[in-house]
């Protein structure tokens, strides 16, 4: 095709297409010249511990939301699998406990799925559903009390928050990256990857295609609920305690915006995996400058909010 | 005669990522004309139109309509300039009903400031009989097949006032009876003074209905003139830039009497569409179904594909029942399925050329799950040559192609998977006649190498061109065969016609 010379339009699409990294660059850029002692080794391992769970919750909600649904559940679900597997741990310790974490958080993951693809109930309404029941249950086990870790394995269970790999980085990148690597080589490499944004973007045609939309919800809703379990026993190690009262509180909405920054349409298609890394990072930075610069929290909503709105704004594509 | 010219364009620049669509057009139509806007899969044809209408800002150029310089900024606005549209892709709401959409935007109101339902429905019936269309127009849109939501388009587009009205591809879903009623509405508007932009791709319908042509070639102007100065032949080669070959038939009498069978359905019910019948391919037959509008042809299709079970009656997959459950099922066995409305049951629309294509093929170059994208690659580069797809590259999502292309990469999709049989509903609607030309070739090749085709088609000449053996449809039944040279227009317009009478008695709308 025409290839000579760039029109405005190209770079139009260029600037588009990165504008999240573009968003991330600039914050960088501004934390380096407001924020006092930003640019130490420190802050940066402070921020990959920090957007461990928004990272980890986001790789569930970007596939989810690329098939056109979503998942409000996980907050829920991150206190079910750290209260399951915290209270488990003196029992039978470190690998079963974790495994029945995860396994706890695979049940909510299959009823979604199950309503969702096979039944075709609305997401919004079965993982609220599952929120409001998963919370209960989570708080049940736990006797709407804060569970400390504690007794004889409790360092195999915090070792999992706390731990530094060669004696520097945080233990926590292990579980970023290998969550990113596997959401990006099923999303990009593998025929399930295909299926899950083609029922996302047209079921119809998907269907006549020979995709079984049923088995790919399916997988979604459970893949979702397992990162989801995982970022709460992460998140349990880091503080040393389960509380099913509030673990995971509004974990959902950060995974949610994550994605929406990172350009992944909320009405499904093309799933944008760095995309949510990179705004799982941006809403992470808002915390850390507005916390050492000591401006009120308060500020942070509103300057994701308009983050949030802006990155969408700026990504929308007109109707062709 | 000097033209009284209404529109004039001049000098329109669009550009998209990667693609000039229009590198400066000059286009000017006059009042009352008929005028045709012609070319090749992804000339620009629909991106001028859209530049005109505000759907697209243009780049540079300018517009001067009725005597002074516009800039819609929709089609809405464009409407109030007296410009009424009828998009390549139908734009209307399918949940909502007949009569709403034919009032969406333009609600009459009642004494009390709501919404005027009764008039709604009133002024519907009495314009959708006009074209001859009597539906429920109080029931959902996508309760009706694309012809019948093609009509709504159009009797919607005609009812407002406007001096100009553009019609993109709109005889691509209709079927000759239904042609020839559009064409009586372009008639009466023209008698009126109201000018047409009319694209098609069907030149026949351009020297029946069209006084004027403007021809684009790669987002340029190639030519204009008036069209009974030239002959299809010229008109073709202006439009692909060399030499044109006429299409024709290129198979004799019918050689399959013992041909081994492939598929057979037999006594097919299914709701009010499918009424008894039956049909039988043999290996690397043409096998073509023809009939009007809801004759029951697409939902034989969808039947035999497994997208729709039958409610009584047998399919046979190389002498053994089969009963599909899902297309999955049959697309395993080797059937592939093209469908007629490539945007509701086609295109996955934010995906790549490369997925599209290759989304059916995935479990043939795939190990434990894993794609291989070299063999993919090799295959969209092969089919992307040979059906000349113009797209900038294999990763452009398919939405941002021209309607065409978008239809051979749906062919491509299933083409590309070795299937014992395809499945073709309506092949080349919107393709051009350089790619038909191509397509058709391909449907040859493919049954020369022992695969079946099942091929829907309302263009007849087409049917006559690539078929073994015609069945011809009417409500569900089978009303008569051809084949070989039996095989005529003619022919299947007297056996369709034959029958009318009697079975309209049953009293069926469809
Ligand atoms: N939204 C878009 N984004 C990017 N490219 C586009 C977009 N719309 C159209 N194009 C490109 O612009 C060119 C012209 O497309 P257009 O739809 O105008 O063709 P057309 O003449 O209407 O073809 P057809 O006969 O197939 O309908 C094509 O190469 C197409 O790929
Ligand atoms: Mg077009």
């Amino acid at each position: 095709m025409n290839k000579a010379g760039k029109t405005r339009e190209d770079t139009v699409a260029l600037l588009k297409q990165y504008s999240a990294f573009i968003l991330l660059a600039v914050m960088l850029l501004l934390n380096l010249i407001i924020t006092p002692n930003f640019f130490k080794v420190g802050t940066l391992w402070n921020i990959i511990t920090q957007t461990c769970t928004i990272i980890l919750t986001g790789m569930g909600m970007t596939v989810v939301i690329s098939t056109g649904g979503i998942d409000i559940s996980v907050g829920s679900v991150m206190a079910l699998a750290a209260v399951i597997s915290a209270k488990s741990l003196e029992t039978v310790g470190i690998v079963p406990a974790i495994f029945l974490g995860l396994l706890a958080a695979v049940i909510p993951g299959l009823i979604a799925g199950f309503m969702i693809g096979k039944m075709r109930l609305q997401a919004m309404v079965v993982t609220l559903g599952l929120m409001m029941g998963v919370r209960g249950a989570a708080r049940l086990v736990n006797d709407a009390k804060i569970f400390y870790i504690d007794g004889p394995h409790a360092s195999d269970y915090t070792v999992l928050g706390s731990a530094r790999i060669a004696g520097v980085a945080p233990v926590q990148m292990i579980p970023i990256l290998l969550g990113i690597f596997i959401t990006w080589f099923i999303l990009e490499k593998t025929i399930l990857g295909r299926h899950i944004q083609a029922v996302g973007d047209n079921r119809k045609s998907a269907m006549l295609a020979g995709i079984s939309a049923t088995k790919t919800l399916m997988f979604v809703y459970i893949y979702s609920s397992v990162f989801a379990g995982l970022a709460g026993i992460v998140s349990a190690a880091k503080i040393g305690a389960a509380d099913g009262n509030t673990l995971g509180n509004l974990a959902e909405l950060d995974a949610i915006a994550a994605v929406a920054v990172g350009g992944t349409s909320m009405s499904g298609g093309r799933a944008k995996v760095f995309g949510t890394v990179v705004g799982a990072l941006i809403m992470q930075l808002i915390n850390i400058t507005v916390n050492m610069n000591n401006i009120p929290y308060e500020f942070a909503q509103i300057f994701k909010a308009i983050i949030i709105v802006f990155a969408v704004y700026i990504q929308r594509d007109k109707a062709a | 005669m000097a033209r009284d010219i209404l529109l004039e364009m001049k000098g329109i620049v669009k550009n998209f990522p990667g693609v000039r669509a229009l590198k400066g057009v000059d286009f000017s139509v006059a009042r009352g004309e008929v005028h045709a806007l012609m070319g090749e899969n992804g000339a620009g044809k629909s991106t001028l139109i859209k530049a005109l209408t505000g759907i697209y800002t243009k780049d540079e150029g300018t517009i001067r309509f009725d005597g002074r310089e516009i800039n819609p900024r929709s089609t809405l606005e464009a409407q109030k300039e007296g410009i009424s549209t009828i998009y390549q892709e139908l734009n209307l709401s399918p949940f909502q009903t007949v009569y709403e959409n034919m009032f969406l935007g333009r609600e009459p109101r009642n004494s009390f400031g709501m919404v005027d339902r009764k008039t709604m429905i009133q002024e519907s019936l009495r314009i959708l009989g006009e074209l001859g269309i009597h539906v429920d127009v109080t029931k959902p849109l996508l309760s009706y097949g694309t012809a019948v939501q093609q009509m709504v388009a159009i009797a919607r587009a005609v009812s407002v006032d406007a001096k100009l009205v553009i019609m993109d591809e709109p005889t691509s879903s209709l079927d000759t009876k239904e042609v020839e009623v559009l064409f009586g509405v372009i008639r009466k508007l023209k008698a009126k003074g109201i000018a047409v932009i009319f694209i098609s791709h069907r030149l026949d319908e351009i020297f029946e209905i069209c006084e004027h042509v403007t021809i684009l070639k790669d987002g340029a102007l190639a030519g204009e003139m008036r069209v009974a100065d030239i002959d299809q032949l010229q008109l073709i080669s202006y439009m692909i830039g060399g030499e044109a070959k006429q299409l024709e038939r290129t198979k004799g009498d019918y050689e399959l009497q013992s041909a081994p069978e492939v598929a057979r359905m037999t006594d097919i019910q299914q709701g009010m569409r499918l009424n008894g019948i039956g049909i039988d391919i043999k290996k690397g037959e043409v096998l073509g179904l023809a009939g009007l509008l809801g004759s029951g042809r697409s939902e034989l299709a969808k039947v035999l594909f497994g997208a729709m079970q039958p409610d009584e009656g047998e399919v046979f997959w190389m002498d053994k029942q089969v009963h599909f459950k899902s297309p999955k099922d049959s697309i395993d066995l080797g059937i592939g399925f093209c469908t007629e409305d490539r945007k509701v049951e086609g295109i996955i629309p934010h995906l790549s050329v490369k997925e599209n294509m290759t989304i059916a093929l995935l479990p043939q170059i795939s190990k434990m799950g894993v794609v291989s994208s070299k063999q993919q690659n090799k295959i969209v580069e092969e089919y992307i040559d040979r059906l000349k797809i113009k797209t900038p590259s294999p990763n452009q999502a398919i939405r941002n192609l021209s309607g065409g292309n978008q239809q051979k990469v749906l062919l491509a999709r299933w083409l590309c998977m070795n299937p014992k049989l395809v499945i073709m509903d309506e092949p080349t609607r919107g393709i051009d006649v350089g790619a038909k030309a191509e397509i058709e070739a391909l449907i040859q090749e493919l049954a020369g190498q022992g695969i079946s085709v099942l091929m829907i088609s309302s263009e007849l000449a087409e049917l006559e061109r690539n078929c073994d053996r015609v069945v011809v449809m009417r409500e569900g039944r089978n009303l008569g065969e051809l084949c070989g040279l039996e095989i005529n227009q003619d022919a299947i317009m007297s056996i369709i016609a034959s029958a009318g009478g009697e079975l309209e008695k049953g009293g069926r709308l469809q």
